[in-house]
């Protein structure tokens, strides 16, 4: 034959999605997540007047209403962290392991994060809240590396299957280690119990000081691991054929992906679902670029773990529904949808 | 080339004596197990805060009056004994029924969804709906039952695929455990004592009143899984392989699947949902039994092993009692680790 | 053992969900003889050897087996006398060669039945039609892709069925497994008369091996009958889009297919190509071979 390609050239415009849609979509998130912002300001078990809304925001903090706001502020700046941190580690686990299921707390690493202030708290005397953050850091990185490690053993690497029985049984295993450290200490029993039932509603400027530089490291090490998920994406071989060093860049993101949800787990408590959620939700606005992708779950993930906050004050007034149960319960089911629509060899 | 028309008799001979010798192995680690439950069972008898003899022990089972043995033994530790056998039994059976159906040694009902169910519903009704202690088995039971429904509900398009199933029973479990979690954030001391003894499975005052239930749930079910013991070893083989065999897949695994449950859901509503021991009693039987015939009865005996031996260590090894749930789960997660590094290195199933 | 068995499909439609794979089709299995099912992907052979061993249920129409419709057999009975061996099947880890292929006796037992001297002459037979006695106590999975293939077609024959059906046996072997294990399913069926139906995916080692050939292409049946009727270059270019000569097979005079690609085709002198080789034969640069997307 001769030399001449008779291929179609492909149109630019079916490949990538034009620039102009993602930032409307951007535009739109970020929209959204100002609104949400507000709404977690102004909204609560109590309810404030716009008024002293205003005059809260402006720093009086005279009346009740106006103390109130105030310790609505920092509780709203951990939600927006905590969710972007949770939704962008989702899309860069889901990244690494090319796996649609990846999500921390399917993967075990709450549970890790538990036992691990559990021991500290029972053996070696951890009392202090700023001990608790990098306890449940290592915690949450140790379980996370495990539970992935024995999910890739064997044939086909990490099978959504495989990663999903992993995280499932050692959580399991993990929370009997914790009863059974438990247990027999009373005084200690109350003040975990405290930290297990987590969420955001302890929030001060402190706390969100303590776990800022671990977040601060982790988003900016998962942003610039974008471009090579995106090459990890077409699988091992033909990501080193491109010239990609696997191992590297896997290891990096990954780095990334468990200091951004062992750190929100140490801030908030064991948030489930957020991270398997939002970057399916992106998918859909952004298409599969990760240079797009990522940005995207952090603001998305935000608005959504603020807005669940939100809900979670609203629907139990005058008590409150911690914010991971209401993502578990808006989770699973999208969750338990994405499994149905998977082929079946995929699993 | 050609197939040989007549099989040479020392290929016959080679066949039986591999059958032969299978079968009496089999028959040897039953035995063994039968003889370390009964074992297990008379030192549990004996043995406690008061040591009473064989002879004391042998006469209060028999129903005669014995001074202070008659309470101690008859009323304490003989309803113990018998539900820690008879829980561990259904417990090993109904979970390696899963595994051998589901084709995967982590698919226990601990896993995907059932123990969650139960768990759920009695910490609703303790904390929630302050339910007596019936009440509460009910409501377990029955919730074990919608959720393993809801579940194979769920996984059903054309058909339920194995991996659908265990992957949607981890998510329905993950729901579940955040509702558990929730209602024990709003419950009073009192009542957190009580659900957290219940959730983590414990023989601690047991009396004749729960395990009856768990008795005769056995005496009807078990009969009903042996009964699907050989269609459970062809579906090992893969769906179509079994229908080819003559298996109807579906039917057999409804039926497996509501008497499994069922079993299940008694012996949580009787003891609680005691750790691993589901998990663990069929991968241990199948290590002991070796290839070749179904594992049903050797799990179970396993399963009622492992619950005697960690409800005595728990009273007895330690400083603090524990309950038997959290021995077995202690006990279990090395286990469980080992498990399954070595299944995924072989790639097989269990 | 008797080989008079007929198998019949009539007015047959298959489908997953809302997609249909087979439409409306007539098919009769020669008793005795081996049948072969070649087409392109997807073209839905396996989905009718499943559906002919009760698998999936028809849309519509009707599988006969002896006039019985096998989707209202009891299970165990058809399984006495259909086989098959699905393309991908799992053994559990560990199991040994023996009590793998003693698998293959369970529609011969009952609940209560016990195991008995006929099940083990079963499987020792079973065992010395596949030579793989010799593994009998060996672990599954430490076995080669070939030696294990025979494994799981000792198990389909210690089930003792008078037809056999087979969902791609050769996939994933080299050539030698390949020819091993198709001379040993025509061993079969020449020395116990059974009916062999089986899919293929390589059309050369179709047209040797059967003795019946059937071209299915969108659902349909393109082509039935003797290897040297249906392989033609007319149906290779219908069925799976592809030009080629046909030519005798030096080895088995049976057809022996030549794919005609756009590249390495020697360039012949005029008049003795083949009329409908077309313009490639030729070595004619033009791109007129682009292929229909």
């Amino acid at each position: 034959m001769t030399t001449v390609d008779t291929r179609p050239v492909p149109d630019a415009a079916l490949v990538r999605r034009p620039a102009r849609v993602r930032i409307l979509w951007l535009l739109v998130t970020l929209v959204v997540l100002a609104a949400v912002m507000v709404a977690s300001v102004a909204i609560g078990s109590r309810t404030v007047a716009w008024s002293d809304v205003w005059s809260a925001l402006g720093g009086a903090d005279g009346s009740l209403e106006e103390a109130a706001v105030t310790k609505r502020i920092p509780r709203t700046l951990l939600a927006v962290v905590v969710g972007a941190a949770l939704g962008l580690s989702g899309g860069v686990m889901q990244g690494v392991t090319r796996n649609p299921l990846a999500d921390p707390g399917i993967l075990g690493v709450n549970m890790g994060a538990s036992l691990a202030v559990v021991t500290g708290v029972a053996f070696f005397g951890l009392t202090s809240p700023t001990g608790y953050v990098g306890v449940a850091l290592a915690g949450a990185a140790l379980s996370a590396v495990f539970v992935y490690t024995v999910g890739s053993l064997g044939r086909g690497g990490a099978t959504p299957l495989k990663l999903a029985l992993a995280g499932a049984a050692t959580s399991a295993a993990f929370a009997s280690l914790v009863t059974a450290v438990v247990l027999p200490r009373n005084d200690i029993a109350g003040a975990f119990r405290l930290w297990q039932i987590g969420g955001v509603g302890g929030a001060s400027y402190e706390r969100l000081g303590h776990v800022l530089p671990f977040l601060g490291f982790g988003f900016v090490v998962c942003l610039l691991s974008a471009k090579a998920l995106n090459s990890l994406a077409l699988g091992d071989e033909l990501a080193a054929g491109l010239g990609e060093r696997v191992a590297v860049a896997r290891a990096t993101a990954a780095v990334g992906a468990v200091v951004l949800c062992g750190a929100a787990t140490a801030a908030a408590g064991p948030i489930a679902f957020v991270g398997l959620v939002v970057p399916h939700a992106c998918r859909l606005m952004t298409g599969v670029d990760h240079r797009w992708l990522l940005p995207f779950s952090a603001v998305t993930g935000a608005a959504l773990l603020t807005a669940a906050d939100v809900v979670g004050r609203v629907v139990a007034r005058p008590s409150e529904v911690d914010v991971g149960i209401v993502t578990a319960l808006i989770g699973a089911p999208f969750f338990i949808y994405t499994v149905r629509r998977q082929k079946v060899r995929a699993l | 080339m050609s197939v040989p028309a007549v099989t040479r008799p020392s290929v016959l001979r080679d066949v039986t004596r591999g059958r032969v010798r299978n079968a009496t192995h089999r028959r040897l680690v039953v035995l063994t197990l039968v003889v370390l439950v009964l074992a297990g069972f008379a030192v549990t008898l004996m043995a406690g805060q008061t040591f009473y003899p064989p002879r004391d022990v042998v006469r209060v089972v028999l129903g005669e009056q014995v001074p202070g043995a008659s309470f101690t033994v008859g009323r304490l530790r003989l309803p113990r004994a018998v539900l820690a056998v008879v829980a561990g039994f259904s417990f090993g059976m109904a979970g390696v029924t899963f595994q051998t159906m589901l084709r995967n040694p982590l698919a226990s009902p601990d896993i995907i969804g059932i123990s969650s169910g139960a768990s759920a519903a009695a910490a609703i009704a303790i904390v929630t709906l302050s339910l007596d202690e019936i009440q509460v088995s009910v409501l377990a039971i029955v919730a074990a039952l919608v959720v393993a429904l809801v579940v194979y509900g769920l996984a059903f398009r054309d058909g339920v695929v194995g991996t659908r199933l265990i992957l949607i029973g981890i998510g329905i479990s993950a729901m579940l455990d955040s509702v558990t979690s929730y209602v024990l954030s709003r419950a009073a001391e009192w009542d957190l004592q009580e659900a957290m003894r219940w959730l983590t499975g414990s023989l601690n005052g047991v009396s004749w009143d729960q395990t009856v239930p768990a008795l005769l749930a056995l005496a009807v079910l078990a009969p009903v899984l042996l009964s699907q013991a050989r269609d459970l070893s062809a579906m090992q083989l893969g769906d179509d392989t079994a229908s080819a065999l003559g298996v109807r897949v579906e039917r057999t695994r409804i039926t497996v699947i509501v008497a499994a449950v069922c079993l299940i859901a008694f012996a949580t509503a009787a003891a609680g949902p005691i750790a691993f021991v589901a998990f663990l009693s069929g991968p241990i039987a199948a290590r002991l039994v070796g290839g070749g015939g179904s594992l049903l009865v050797p799990a179970g005996l396993v399963g009622a092993l492992l619950v005697l031996a960690a409800d005595f260590a728990g009273q007895f090894a330690f400083d603090t009692r524990f309950p038997v749930g959290v021995v077995t789960g202690v006990l279990g997660a090395p286990y469980l680790v080992y498990l399954i590094v070595r299944t995924h290195r072989a790639g097989g199933s269990i | 053992m008797t080989t008079s068995h007929s198998l019949t499909a009539e007015e047959l439609t298959l489908g997953y969900g809302d997609r249909v794979v087979v439409e409306s089709l007539d098919l009769s299995v020669p008793p005795g003889r081996v049948t072969v099912v070649v087409g392109a992907n997807a073209c839905g052979k396996s989905t009718l050897l499943r559906s002919m061993s009760r698998l999936l249920a028809p849309r519509e129409g009707r599988v006969l087996l002896d006039g019985k419709r096998v989707h209202r057999m009891p299970a165990k009975e058809l399984a006495r006398t259909l086989g098959l061996l699905p393309q991908s099947p799992v053994a559990p880890e560990g199991i040994t060669v023996l009590d793998l292929v003693g698998r293959g006796r369970h529609p011969h037992q009952g609940v209560f039945t016990r195991w008995n001297e006929k099940d083990d002459a079963a499987v020792a037979s079973a065992l010395e039609a596949t030579r793989t006695a010799g593994l009998a106590d060996r672990s599954v999975d430490e076995l080669s892709g070939g030696q294990r293939q025979r494994v799981w077609i000792a198990m389909a024959l210690a089930q003792q069925t008078d037809l056999l059906l087979l969902d791609e046996p050769t996939t994933f072997l080299d050539a030698s497994h390949q020819i091993e294990v198709l001379d040993l399913l025509t061993d079969l069926n020449r020395t116990r008369g059974t009916t062999v139906v089986m899919v293929l995916h390589d059309l050369n080692l179709a047209a040797r091996y059967a003795d019946h050939l059937i071209a299915l292409a969108g659902g349909r049946i393109h082509a039935a009958g003797s290897p040297a009727d249906v392989l033609t270059e007319e149906m290779v270019e219908a069925v799976f889009g592809l030009r080629s000569r046909v030519i005798e097979d030096p080895v088995s005079g049976k057809p022996l297919m030549l794919p005609l690609g756009r590249h390495h085709i020697r360039p012949e002198p005029a008049g003795t190509g083949s009329a409908t080789a077309g313009p490639a034969g030729t070595g004619a640069p033009e791109p007129a071979g682009e292929p229909v997307h």
